[in-house]
């Protein structure tokens, strides 16, 4: 099926909760509600018709601008061959959307992987804790605002740069040469 | 056999940090083993807190992130052109597909067009490629079970792989070989004749493999019926490439969703049909990758033959600028399976972001799953057969 067929078959089912296709992009997507995420997904493996069997990629985008985070999941069916891309339109202050853990397993790592260098929490995920970074990591690094802390445990994070005092060699030869054509006009500005 | 190997159903823990894990393990009376981060077994660093109860495994639960570092940030930070060299560390062992991964999605962005040559070439090289990845795969799963002579083996040729690819781009482990639009260096003078010499004399060695190690009783016993993964399971938790399809799933990225030029190629897709044990268990894996790689031979020789003549770079702007919120999606076949970019533009030279979402990353997470109730030292297989590499996983 087409991404305009699904959509359709998705707005008549769930109306509102269902936004338009956005042709704009490469690859269009819809947005949707948080609220009902879960339901639109269920539907979206159950269906006869779709038959969305695997949750492909998830990822999650920041929009300080708009204060917004998006979270993006690609879904593909094995057996129907075909694709299609969700968004769910968060608050960035504080993102939350429901946990597709049930629906798919792979959302398990994926959605933890968002919750440890996002900063989206996913309501009723079964083991929501960092998965890359270590547990007492302080920030999410992928947010656009992300400050690095200058220590961790006592380490420096950050280390000086080998480039730090660093003349090229036909500058020194340079400085060299004037300070020779310096000496030299010094000595003849002495009487002799 | 089959059965009684199977993990059984228990009942899952709820937890909320390894403190959490290792409190509740305790007060079970269970021994908590730290299997890693540095274990020859793991294929890097990579830990496994493995709960047991004498060799017999309640669970083992990887914990990734040693390796992470932060490439989809640095992503954000550099030109398209400038991620290049670093898609390389995505994947150290097959790094020309991080590097056809990423000029694709940057080429969908930017809706440029790739010379015929150029493509010949990235297929080329990214054959050879598979070759030497699986070759590492297969070694190193033969070594992980016990059987220390393959490995030399596959090392071997995997040698002459590393000249081919050094000739082809100055580079062993780290190509950098392609670039947004075509790729950066032609075909030397008779690279054909080089690699078809080659090919002859690797699928001369491929049988050898077979009888050796692939069809060699002991081997069979020791892996049939081992953790074997349903088709149903391997597609929910998002299984790739071989993985997958030794699960007896007919899909391969080169041949559903085709891309570059492998329409115009002849290969089959090897599925594991489960012909010594299980549908799914650790010898289909190991099958699978054995058969791919006479694939692989198969499409070089056509590419050898077909290749035309003409440049190898397309017309690319200099600076790479596309429009703020385009945003794109690429799929590619890695020796690890479906390898997805997914790139959104911010009206800038660099990317606004960079998600990769690689095969080892998804093989992982089904770990946890599969290891109730199996032996330590199954453990080690199902790992080896999963073919996961640590910096694939952690980025």
């Amino acid at each position: 099926m087409t991404p305009e067929e699904i959509q359709r078959a998705l707005a008549e089912k769930f109306g509102e909760a269902v936004g338009a296709l956005q042709p704009a992009n490469k690859d269009p997507w819809v947005e949707v509600k948080p609220a009902s995420l879960r339901e639109v997904c269920a539907f979206l493996k159950a269906d006869p018709e779709l038959r969305f069997d695997c949750l492909m990629n998830l990822s999650a985008l920041d929009y300080p601008k708009k204060n917004q985070i998006h979270v993006v999941y690609h879904l593909y069916s094995y057996e129907k061959r075909h694709t299609f891309i969700l968004k769910a339109l968060l608050d960035r202050a504080a993102p939350a959307v429901p946990s597709l853990e049930p629906v798919w397993k792979s959302a398990d790592w994926l959605e933890r992987e968002q919750f440890d260098l996002m900063g989206v929490q996913f309501e009723g995920h079964p083991d929501l804790r960092r998965i890359l970074l270590p547990d007492d990591w302080i920030g999410n690094p992928l947010r656009k605002d992300y400050k690095e802390e200058t220590h961790y445990h006592q380490m420096s994070t950050t280390r000086e740069s080998p480039l730090d005092g660093f003349v090229r060699l036909d500058e020194l030869k340079k400085r060299a040469a004037a300070a020779s054509a310096e000496a030299a006009a010094e000595k003849k500005d002495l009487p002799s | 056999m089959t059965e009684a190997r199977r993990a059984p159903e228990s009942p899952t823990m709820e937890m909320t940090s390894n403190k959490e894990i290792l409190r509740r393990i305790e007060y079970t009376g269970d021994m908590l083993l730290n299997m890693g981060p540095q274990h020859p077994s793991t294929h890097g660093v990579i830990n496994f807190l493995v709960q047991t109860d004498g060799e017999v495994m309640k669970r083992a639960i990887p914990e990734v992130g040693y390796l992470h570092r932060s490439i989809e940030k640095i992503g954000e930070k550099c030109t398209y052109n400038g991620f290049m060299p670093y898609t390389d560390r995505v994947d150290y062992i097959a790094a020309m597909f991080a590097n056809q991964g990423w000029a694709m999605v940057v080429e969908r962005l930017i809706g440029a067009e790739v010379p015929k040559r150029a493509e010949y070439c990235r297929v080329i090289a990214c054959e050879l490629n598979r070759i030497s990845s699986h070759l590492i795969s297969v070694g190193t799963m033969a070594m992980d079970v016990g059987a220390v002579t393959p490995f030399p083996y596959a090392l071997r040729e995997r040698e002459f792989i590393n000249d081919l690819l050094e000739e082809l781009c100055g580079a062993r482990l780290t190509y950098n070989y392609l670039r947004i639009g075509g790729v950066a260096f032609d075909l030397p003078e008779g690279y054909g004749e080089k690699v078809i010499t080659f090919l002859d004399h690797f699928e001369k060695i491929l049988v050898e493999f077979g009888r050796l190690i692939t069809y060699n009783e002991i081997f069979v016993q020791r892996l049939a019926g081992l953790a074997p993964i349903p088709r149903e399971m391997a597609i929910d938790y998002c299984l790739v490439g071989p993985n997958l399809r030794a699960s007896g799933v007919n899909f391969d990225v080169r041949k559903d969703e085709p891309y570059s030029i492998y329409p115009e190629l002849q290969f089959d897709v090897p599925v594991g049909h489960g012909q010594m044990g299980a549908l799914g268990d650790a010898w289909d894996r190991f099958w699978i990758r054995t058969e791919e790689m006479k694939q692989s031979c198969r499409i070089l020789r056509q590419c050898i033959a077909q290749i035309p003549k003409g440049e190898v770079m397309g017309k690319v702007p200099r600076k790479i600028k596309p429009p703020e919120g385009v945003e794109a999606y690429s799929r590619i076949e890695s020796a690890r399976g479906d390898m997805q970019y997914y790139a959104v533009s911010g009206g800038t030279e660099n990317a606004y972001r960079v998600k990769v979402r690689t095969g080892s990353f998804t093989a992982m997470g089904i770990i946890d799953a599969l290891s109730r109730g199996l032996m330590i030292a199954d453990l080690v297989a199902l790992i080896a057969s999963l073919d996961v590499v640590a910096p694939e996983i952690d980025r």
